[in-house]
């Protein structure tokens, strides 16, 4: 118990440790709180499980366009867990994508991103565009035949961003076509640039998490709600959601293993009912109702200007709702954000079920 | 008035071929006669020969410049339509002319004249037969198109339909004694439907085996050559055979012997072996030593299959469930391949050679289905490992869930 005791003291003397354990201590966490209150922890929690798991893939891996595919086929066939790893890198992936965008969504209807969280909300918009930016680069990286495709026409559609479009394209594509310049850069982005810059606005994420701690529901006032401590009250309820998380990642990794399909072939012709990955088949079905010339601008080109119109409302939508901001309910909001979770699901059910 | 004089001059000049041209006295006078002498007028426009610049008078000779009857003057060179039995040389005098024909199609042949002479239809129509085939019995007249044209009665779908038209007509061949039933089967056969139904003009039509011009049935020695223009392993085989000179001391028509010619059909397994549906039989007898060859190679094809099949239901399962088995796969693909060369080799009729080249094939097709059993396994012992961590995630939840209970309701969780 002594040293225990004596180290504890070594330390705080060093690091200001009990620093720490007093902020933790007196940190408070509103009682009236809902399961929307976990998804940031979760995403949290997914993204550590992509960083391990990336790293010990990172350890087999091979980008070039004729070792790519075989090296996956190797981590998934001779690698020691090589498919549990594997497999638990692409569920996990999914996985994050969808607390992100839950995440997302709660802030958004429990209005939380109301000052002084602000900040907050800019940098958590950041992390969802870093997050499918993980998702896009990493889907080509097993270098199949689906991948191959879907990139393609991920990059075809970027191409016609008016303005940069094409140049967006050729950098993105590391020339005219996608190839193995595309993958090696797809690579580097995946484990090099992206980690880097989410790591960094996650830290900002999270520090302004802790300054401004948790939102009261719109109403409540620091002063009125009741409130639980964050350590160990609130702390224990996360790790029974991390538990939770990682019980269903083992269950989908063992039981509905990541398939690895065909290798890429850039002289096949397309496979039939290509679709990107289910988090952008809501902006790719939605380009096929736009009729292909609308107020003089390609339809797809008018597309792109919508959904960037729509993310720029979303990204700016604590400056925009000035009730939520006065404490106040702002059903127009609600409103808004119910019509575009409506239009997602929708297009995101028809691509699935009625793509033509 | 100068500068009109010369358009006018320049206009009569560019103009005066095409008018030259128009000025063809057969076609003004024909196109208005009723049959048979009006309809070649109408036929000409979509010919192959009008198409290179011909005219009647190319073929017919006279004077298609001369508005009167006299045009057609034997003392211009007028021969009219030529006799049937006259067609072959009526075409050959351009047609055999290698000179002349080289100023339209250099890539045309123009032996067509020399190999119809020793064709069974040449040969019968220098002895006097007119009802056998011409030039025109094909490939018609006034109106005659390339072979490449999909309408031409010589395009390669239409040839059975065009030999069948008197080939196929009983009371028309009934004088030659032979049979009138190829059409019929030629359609049933693998090669007639493949070509007919599936319109894959890779297979072969009447010609491709009996020649065209010299159109010949390939005698009993000729067979395997013919056949083996296609199906060349095939031929090889058969003919390093001992079935080679058996059949040719027997008089037997080597590959038809066992495949029929008009009526060949897609080849199974079961014509081979000694059951009730295999060929072999009807030669070999049992106890001889052909009957215990052809149990033998039947046998190890059937092996070969089974093994194929054991190993693709596993790897299909391991797949589905995914596993990752591809490696697998494509040994799995490997052994269908030795079970197609396996198929062919058993026309070298040597059981030895056929049973090693099978059995490498089943140690493929087996291993690659070991390593989907393996595979299966795995993924069943994966499943219940998978109990491990879950219980441990179980345990700990448990004991999280235990201790966050306690802290609500002794400690105060509001201020």
């Amino acid at each position: 118990m002594s040293v225990a005791r004596t180290v504890g003291r070594w330390l705080d003397d060093r690091l200001r440790v009990g620093a720490a354990r007093d902020f933790l201590a007196h940190k408070l966490v509103p009682v009236e709180h809902s399961i929307w209150y976990y998804f940031g922890g979760a995403s949290l929690f997914l993204f550590g499980v992509q960083v391990a798991t990336g790293v010990l893939l990172l350890l087999y891996y091979r980008p070039a366009p004729d070792s790519a595919f075989e090296s996956v086929r190797f981590i998934m066939a001779h690698v020691r867990f090589g498919w549990l790893v594997r497999s638990l890198h692409a569920w996990a992936a999914n996985l994050m994508i969808a607390a992100v965008f839950t995440h997302l969504f709660s802030v958004f209807f429990l209005k939380a991103y109301r000052p002084p969280r602000e900040v907050t909300w800019l940098t958590g918009c950041g992390l969802l565009g870093l997050t499918l930016a993980f998702g896009f680069s990493g889907y080509l990286l097993p270098w199949n035949q689906l991948a191959f495709f879907a990139t393609k026409v991920g990059t075809d559609i970027m191409g016609e961003v008016p303005g940069v479009g094409p140049v967006l394209r050729f950098v993105l594509r590391g020339g005219e076509n996608v190839g193995g310049a595309t993958l090696t850069r797809f690579f580097g982005f995946h484990v090099a640039l992206l980690p880097l810059a989410t790591t960094l606005l996650l830290l900002v994420h999270l520090a302004l998490v802790q300054l401004h701690g948790m939102s009261e529901r719109l109403g409540d006032s620091a002063r009125t709600a009741r409130h639980m401590p964050f350590y160990p009250h609130f702390v224990l309820r996360e790790v029974l959601v991390w538990l939770a998380v990682l019980a269903v990642l083992i269950v989908l990794a063992t039981f509905f293993p990541w398939e690895l399909g065909q290798k890429a072939d850039p002289f096949a012709s397309a496979p039939s009912g290509i679709r990107p990955e289910w988090y952008f088949t809501f902006m790719s079905q939605s380009f096929k109702y736009v009729p292909p010339r609308l107020f003089g601008l390609e339809g797809e080109q008018v597309a792109i200007l919508g959904f960037g119109a729509v993310f720029g409302l979303l990204v700016l939508v604590p400056f925009l709702d000035r009730r939520a901001a006065r404490g106040e309910p702002s059903p127009l909001v609600t409103a808004g954000g119910v019509l575009l979770l409506g239009f997602m699901v929708v297009m995101t059910l028809l691509a699935y079920f009625k793509p033509y | 008035m100068r500068p009109v004089a010369v358009i006018v001059a320049i206009l009569l000049l560019v103009a005066g071929g095409p008018l030259a041209r128009a000025e063809d006295t057969c076609v003004d006078c024909h196109k208005e006669l009723p049959e048979p002498l009006g309809p070649p007028v109408e036929g000409m426009k979509r010919d192959v020969h009008a198409k290179a610049g011909l005219s009647c008078a190319d073929c017919h000779g006279g004077d298609p410049k001369d508005p009167d009857m006299s045009s057609m003057d034997a003392a211009k060179g007028f021969v009219g339509k030529p006799e049937r039995a006259r067609v072959p040389e009526f075409c050959g005098r351009c047609h055999a002319d290698e000179g002349y024909m080289r100023r339209f199609n250099p890539r045309l042949p123009v032996d067509q004249l020399a190999t119809y002479w020793t064709s069974v239809h040449g040969q019968r129509l220098r002895q006097g037969d007119t009802n056998v085939a011409t030039c025109v019995s094909c490939h018609g007249v006034h109106g005659i198109l390339p072979a490449s044209d999909a309408t031409s009665p010589v395009y390669k779908m239409n040839v059975p339909e065009t030999c069948g038209r008197c080939h196929a007509d009983a009371r028309y061949m009934a004088a030659y004694h032979i049979p009138t039933n190829q059409l019929a089967q030629y359609q049933r056969s693998v090669h007639g439907q493949t070509l007919l139904v599936e319109r894959d003009v890779a297979a072969p039509a009447c010609n491709d085996c009996h020649g065209n011009h010299g159109a010949y049935p390939p005698g009993a020695r000729s067979v395997a050559a013919v056949c083996g223009q296609c199906h060349a392993f095939n031929k090889d085989l058969f003919l390093a055979s001992p079935h080679h000179p058996a059949f040719d001391r027997l008089g037997l028509p080597e590959c038809v012997t066992c495949h029929g010619n008009h009526l060949v059909m897609r080849t199974s397994d079961e014509m081979l072996g000694v059951g009730a549906t295999a060929i072999c039989v009807s030669c070999h007898a049992p106890e001889s030593a052909g009957y215990a060859a052809a149990e033998q190679m039947r046998l190890g094809i059937d092996r070969l299959k089974d093994a194929v099949s054991v190993a693709e239901g596993t790897l299909s399962r391991a797949s589905a469930a995914g596993m990752e088995v591809s490696e697998a796969e494509a040994a799995l693909q490997s052994a269908r391949e030795d079970l197609v060369k396996t198929r062919t080799q058993v026309h070298a009729f040597d059981a030895a050679s056929l049973v090693k080249m099978a059995d490498a094939g089943v140690k493929t097709a087996t291993d690659a289905a070991h390593t989907g059993d393996e595979a299966l396994v795995e993924l069943r012992s994966r499943r219940w490992m998978a109990l491990i961590p879950l219980a441990m995630i179980a345990v700990v939840g448990a004991v999280v869930y235990l201790k966050m209970r306690s802290l609500d309701e002794q400690g105060p969780s509001s201020r």
